[in-house]
């Protein structure tokens, strides 16, 4: 019987430490866009919490527990990552998202000053906390933008523009690299 | 030359440069200006139209003169102001706009031709005959008139770009500056201090006054060192904020890479800033403007300031003998600052008359300077006072007509600047950008006392505004108070031109001329003479142009008006505003999860948009690219291709309303729709024009998958949220896209059903899969996807699985196909398989045809409202008369069909006027051995059969066509059902 | 330029695609006839001051009605085109 072999979104391409900055892959396993009908908020987050320990995020939030995070990607959407696919049937639209996004991690004093090359969004973290997420653009790709520690950023973006996205951070981080 | 003990200590180092070849050593700390200075030239450049020689005038960013390109090659800089150009090892400057040499230009016989030069030259003498214009005046007036040139290579530097944001941005750090920054920082302001210069401290770095006790520039330091400790405090320095627009963005230039020898390419030479701050503080300072007399532009001749500048900052000026024109006290300074560096002053000259000097040189009150001598630099000047001449020797004249606040920023949002009396020059509107206020010069607050006072002041105000209680007003330190006793002086009357605008040659003569001719309006006047059109944006000239236009039509300067500052406040390089989006950064690029696999192939590829798709894959032996596609083609009509389709939009649709709202956004009717079956849709625009065409699955009673086109996936997608949320807020539906969750196969031809079955979990047979039909099934141990369509009218599948596992399908696809004769197919293949069977893409929708036009308005649905329904059926879009979907084949002798090629009745004249429709799509088909065309064709379904005549100009291609049904290949689908 | 998006908070307006006055948010009936949906679809004012229109934030999907003036580019509000305003 044949076996299809999986692939990352950035394979082959990360780990690379910059200068002070490192850009690692994050590889999501499992996750699902989950977007609440109409009225089912409360009972979607109630759900969610309860199968995966993290509920439906406020705005612009990131909520995470003993490894399930959810992560708001727009009007009414979440991305649920989490280890089984969440039961809401009837409560909300659960789409498989797991699949779709490449994701990079950032870490290291220059993280910030990266980002600040590519992301039209004040990341001063006086008002970009850690648990903040932003959906805004890297370049020119739509992208989530999520703080994960006082010098560690992710970013996700389609998987398809896996290797625009290492490639733009990697740009990046050498020309501020270069100023030292 | 050098003054010794003068500029700064930390600044001694030697460092060898080049200027025109010619090896010089200049310090470490000098700009080129002084380094040229420092090596006694004076002559740097030839100016604009009439190529006079040119020296440094300023000290700063508004240089009009001393423009050189710096480095050679593609890295070649034209354009550089020597005054902002910082030296280092090795710099290799070049003067401009000479041949063959600086000191020996031919173009300089302009000067000469310069009584027929005058403004309004080109307008009143290039006129005709029109044909002339293009090859012959044109290319005279650029050679002769001009800047540096590009090196027309590629560049290859690195631009970058960069945001920021703040609380407070503070521009420029001079007195004002840095205590107003220093006031807000100290409130718990977030601040950026930006400062153009490569030193901040503004005019304190270029006097000898003191602040505080100290000389002007420690102050300067002391304070930075404090804002440079503090977290809240960003500096900025060599950065200009050249623009200020809207909702308190600014653009910031920040020369990074320019002020260093080139190692390495990593290096950004520039940062394009976009910073977004709350609120703005103003501190640009001032600029002294000059006196128009009779040939004040020879090399030598400077600003007051600029002349004190070299002096004190850098240690150099420009000759040993110094003369000093002025009609205001500031400019004495320059007198007293050389004296005591032990340089001669042969004459201060100020035009006022009871005025008390106090300067140990000869001093000539109620004078004025009426001739310069000196072909290639300055060396002597004609002063008249009280009727008598006197003939000075001078190698600089150091010259100042007064101050004029930079109101530059608070232009940019149309604020036009106020003219103050007693200053004699414009002040900043109040409230000009919202969220600015101006501190120190810029407003007409001259002396250093006062700058640090208005920038405290400033820097407190800005901090409550932003919420800041307890504001503290730090003690304003001790610097002199001088008021700023001047009178105006802007021309001296005298034989020969008296420059104002140095850098686009306009003399008083040129604007007296526009006066004249009746171009009175100041707009007029600028457009007229080109004054305050060079990239100095008038700088220097823009106040006493006024005054010259406003005493040649006797109005006042208020009355004249002025003209209004735009951004960029100093020129910026176009590569640095398109940062970042040089070379791969211009778009991001899309690859399918098969991409390596078809590399591997040697697949060429073609750009779909953002995606990357295999073009065709080059079997051993095939020269061309259409021996593989018609391989190809004949391959999947025969057996069996395999092609990676994931580009195509998928978007998910799931709610209680899901159905219904399909049924709005296609014309045809998707709640009917099974689950486990797939239709065709059709979406318009609400103009009736099509929008796009693609697939609608339904998996399951409240969830369908829909496909669009590889084109307009972003635009459907950005269609149905609109319709969801601004018209339909009442259904209750959920769109996402997973166009990127799924890596989709096209499986086509006869044996595509066997391939499938060596793969899929359970296999499948016409009943379990029947065409039109979709499931859930398990491909190799993987959840997936399949669903029975067809863009080729062969019998197909399409497989999905996670991306994660699109490679490893691909790959085993492919390898199974070729178990079955088949194998890979690409674009080329895919297009002419769709032409064969008239299956339309956006080649047809492309934004002007409606479902009419391809003889699909039976698709919208009499039943139910949809988008586009209304609009659809105006008379003019299902005329009869109207351009059809037709099909074309050649007829006569000639059998190449081109798209975007126009058709014509058989013996009518190829004009516009008798134009019958045009060429969408073309292929060659091996399949019906011919080429074949899509076309839209004036009442095209009713002409089937006839012959039409094909003309592309473009190509010079012409063809006879019989007109025919666009489907040219098994008109019944047979194969389709298999 | 800089917007608001109602759940993102202020953004650069590079986020943001426009489309056109809010007027069309008011859809005709199914049944109002051609003319209507031609005014409907095509017939704006072109104020000097005061306007207000659609905006999509790309990032996050949100439509979004924004208020703004032509004159002095101010952008003094926005709502999400989900609630209805016109």
């Amino acid at each position: 019987m044949v076996k299809l072999i999986a692939q990352t979104p950035c394979e082959g391409q990360l780990p690379m430490t910059i200068g002070d900055v490192t850009l690692t892959e994050v590889v999501i396993q499992t996750a699902w866009n989950v977007a609440p009908f109409a009225g089912k908020e409360a009972d979607v987050s109630k759900a969610l919490e309860a199968q995966s320990g993290v509920g439906f995020p406020a705005a612009n939030r990131m909520l995470t527990k003993a490894g399930s995070r959810s992560i708001w990607v727009g009007a009414g959407r979440a991305l649920v990552q989490c280890d089984g696919l969440p039961e809401l049937s009837g409560l909300a639209a659960v789409t498989e998202q797991g699949d779709a996004i490449a994701a990079v991690r950032l870490d290291g004093p220059a993280a910030e000053a990266t980002l600040a090359r590519l992301v039209p969004l004040d990341l001063r973290v006086s008002t970009f906390k850690r648990g903040h997420t932003a959906r805004s653009f890297v370049g020119h790709m739509a992208a989530s933008v999520t703080r994960v520690g006082a010098e560690a950023f992710e970013v996700m973006v389609m998987r398809s523009m896996a290797r625009t996205l290492v490639h733009e951070l990697e740009e990046a981080a050498k020309g501020l690299a270069a100023r030292a | 030359m050098r003054l010794k003990g003068k500029g700064f200590p930390d600044q001694q180092r030697s460092v060898p440069f080049t200027f025109d070849g010619e090896r010089m050593t200049g310090h470490a700390g000098d700009t080129l200006a002084s380094a040229l200075l420092g090596n006694g030239v004076r002559l740097v450049g030839r100016s604009f139209k009439y190529h006079r020689p040119r020296g440094v005038y300023g000290a700063g960013s508004e240089e009009p003169n001393a423009l050189v390109t710096i480095g050679h090659g593609a890295a070649a800089d034209p354009n550089v102001r020597a005054t902002v150009q910082e030296l280092y090892e090795g710099l290799e400057a070049r003067s401009q706009n000479r041949w063959p040499s600086l000191k020996t230009d031919v173009m300089a016989v302009n000067d000469l031709l310069s009584p027929f030069l005058g403004a309004g030259f080109y307008y009143k003498t290039f006129m005709w005959p029109r044909s002339f214009w293009e090859k012959l005046y044109e290319p005279f007036i650029r050679r002769a008139a001009g800047l540096g040139a590009l090196s027309g290579d590629h560049n290859e530097d690195r631009y970058e770009r960069a945001f920021a944001f703040c609380d407070l941005l503070v521009i420029g750090a001079g007195p004002a500056g840095l205590m107003a920054a220093l006031t807000a920082a100290r409130a718990g302001v977030d601040v950026i201090l930006a400062d153009e210069d490569s030193r901040m401290g503004g005019r304190l770095l270029s006097e000898t006054t003191e602040v505080d006790g100290k000389t002007g520039h420690l102050w300067a330091d002391d304070v930075l060192a404090e804002l440079r400790g503090m977290d809240n405090v960003r500096l900025m320095t060599r950065t200009t904020v050249f623009g200020a627009y809207d909702q308190g963005t600014f653009g910031a230039l920040e020369r990074v890479g320019h002020h260093k020898p080139r190692k390495g390419d990593e290096l950004p030479r520039e940062c394009f800033w976009r910073i977004v701050a709350q609120r703005s503080i103003l501190c640009a300072g001032a600029l002294e403007r000059p006196i128009a007399f009779p040939n004040n532009d020879r090399p030598g001749i400077m600003s007051a300031s600029a002349v004190r500048s070299f002096a004190n900052r850098y240690g150099v000026v420009g000759a040993p003998e110094v003369a000093v024109f002025a009609n205001n006290d500031d400019a004495h300074r320059t007198a007293r600052d050389l004296i005591a560096a032990g340089v001669k002053v042969s004459a201060l000259i100020d035009s006022r008359d009871d005025v008390e000097v106090k300067v140990d040189a000869p001093v000539f009150t109620g004078a004025r300077v009426v001739q310069t001598s000196g072909r290639l630099g300055l060396e002597g000047l004609t002063v008249e006072q009280g009727g008598r001449r006197h003939g000075i020797k001078a190698g600089v004249l150091a010259m100042s007509g007064g101050w004029n606040p930079s109101v530059h920023l608070t232009c940019h949002m149309n604020g036009r600047p106020v003219w103050d009396a007693g200053i004699q020059s414009f002040v900043p509107r109040d409230g000009a950008i919202p969220g600015m206020t101006v501190a120190g010069a810029a407003r007409g607050r001259f002396s250093t006392a006062a700058c640090l006072a208005d920038g405290a002041e400033q820097g407190a105000a800005a901090a409550t505004a932003l919420g800041r209680k307890n504001v503290i007003s730090p003690d304003v330190p001790h610097a002199e108070g001088a008021a700023y006793r001047h009178q105006p002086l802007w021309a001296v009357e005298g034989r020969g031109r008296k420059w104002i605008d140095f850098q686009n040659d306009v003399h008083v003569k040129d604007i007296k001329l526009a006066a004249q001719e009746n171009f009175r309006s100041v707009e007029h006047m600028k457009r007229y003479t080109t004054q305050g059109m060079a990239t100095d944006q008038g700088k220097n000239s823009n106040v006493v142009a006024l005054a010259v236009l406003a005493d040649a039509t006797g109005r006042g300067i208020p009355e004249t008006g002025t003209t209004t500052f735009r951004p960029p406040y100093s020129p910026v390089a176009i590569a640095a505003l398109g940062a970042g989006a040089q070379g791969k950064g211009f778009a991001p690029q899309r690859f399918t999860t098969s991409h390596a696999a078809s590399i591997a192939r040697g697949a060429p590829m073609i750009e779909a948009g953002l995606w990357y798709r295999p073009s065709y894959f080059p079997a051993t032996g095939e020269k061309t690219w259409r021996e593989a596609c018609d391989r190809e083609v004949q391959m999947v009509r025969s057996t069996v291709g395999v092609c990676d389709v994931s580009t195509l939009g998928k978007i998910d649709i799931q709610g209680p309303d899901a159905a219904a709202f399909l049924d709005f956004v296609y014309t045809n009717t998707m709640s009917t729709l099974k689950v486990g079956k797939v239709r065709y849709g059709l979406m318009l625009r609400e103009d009736g024009y099509v929008l796009d065409d693609g697939t609608c699955s339904r998996l399951g009673e409240m969830h369908f998958v829909i496909t669009t086109t590889t084109a307009a996936a972003a635009l459907v997608m950005r269609h149905l949220d609109f319709v969801a949320q601004a018209l339909r807020p009442d259904l209750d539906v959920q769109i996402v896209s997973v166009t990127e969750q799924w890596a989709q196969f096209g499986v086509v031809g006869a044996k595509s059903r066997e391939v499938l079955n060596t793969i899929l979990d359970k296999p499948i047979d016409d009943d379990s899969m029947p065409y039109m039909g979709c499931a859930d099934v398990g491909v190799a141990g993987v959840s997936g996807r399949l669903f029975r369509i067809s863009f080729s009218g062969e019998h197909a599948y399409e497989v999905a699985v996670p991306a994660r596992f699109g490679d490893s399908l691909y790959r085993l696809l492919v390898a199974n196909a070729e178990m079955f004769g088949g194998g890979p197919y690409g674009m080329e293949a895919l297009n002419v398989l769709r032409i064969e069977k008239g299956f339309i893409t956006h080649a047809e929708i492309h934004g002007r045809t409606t479902a009419f036009d391809i003889g699909m308005d039976r698709m919208i649905s009499p039943k139910k409202d949809c988008i586009g329904k209304t609009l659809a059926r105006r008379d003019g879009l299902v005329d009869e008369g109207r351009e059809q979907l037709v099909g074309l084949k050649p007829a006569g002798a000639v059998k190449q069909l081109t798209a975007g090629a126009h058709l014509f009745d058989a013996g009518a004249v190829a004009t516009r006027e008798n134009d019958q429709g045009y060429v969408t799509s073309v292929c060659y088909s091996p399949t019906v051995e011919s080429y074949l065309g899509l076309a839209f064709l004036k009442n095209g379904r009713a002409r089937h059969g006839q012959t039409v005549r094909l003309v592309d100009h473009l190509r010079g291609i012409e063809a006879l066509c019989i007109v025919c049904d666009p489907v040219f290949f098994d008109p019944e689908g047979g194969r389709l059902r298999g | 330029m800089r917007i608001t998006c109602p759940h993102c908070g202020e953004r650069d307006r590079r986020e943001f695609t426009y489309q056109g006055a809010s007027e069309i948010m008011a859809r005709p009936d199914a049944d109002a006839g051609v003319s209507a949906f031609a005014d409907y679809l095509h017939l704006r004012d072109n104020p000097a001051g005061d306007t207000r229109d659609m905006w999509y934030h790309d990032p996050c999907g949100a439509w979004i009605v924004v208020d703004r003036n032509t004159v002095t580019h101010a952008v003094t509000g926005s709502t999400l085109a989900r609630e209805g305003r016109t």
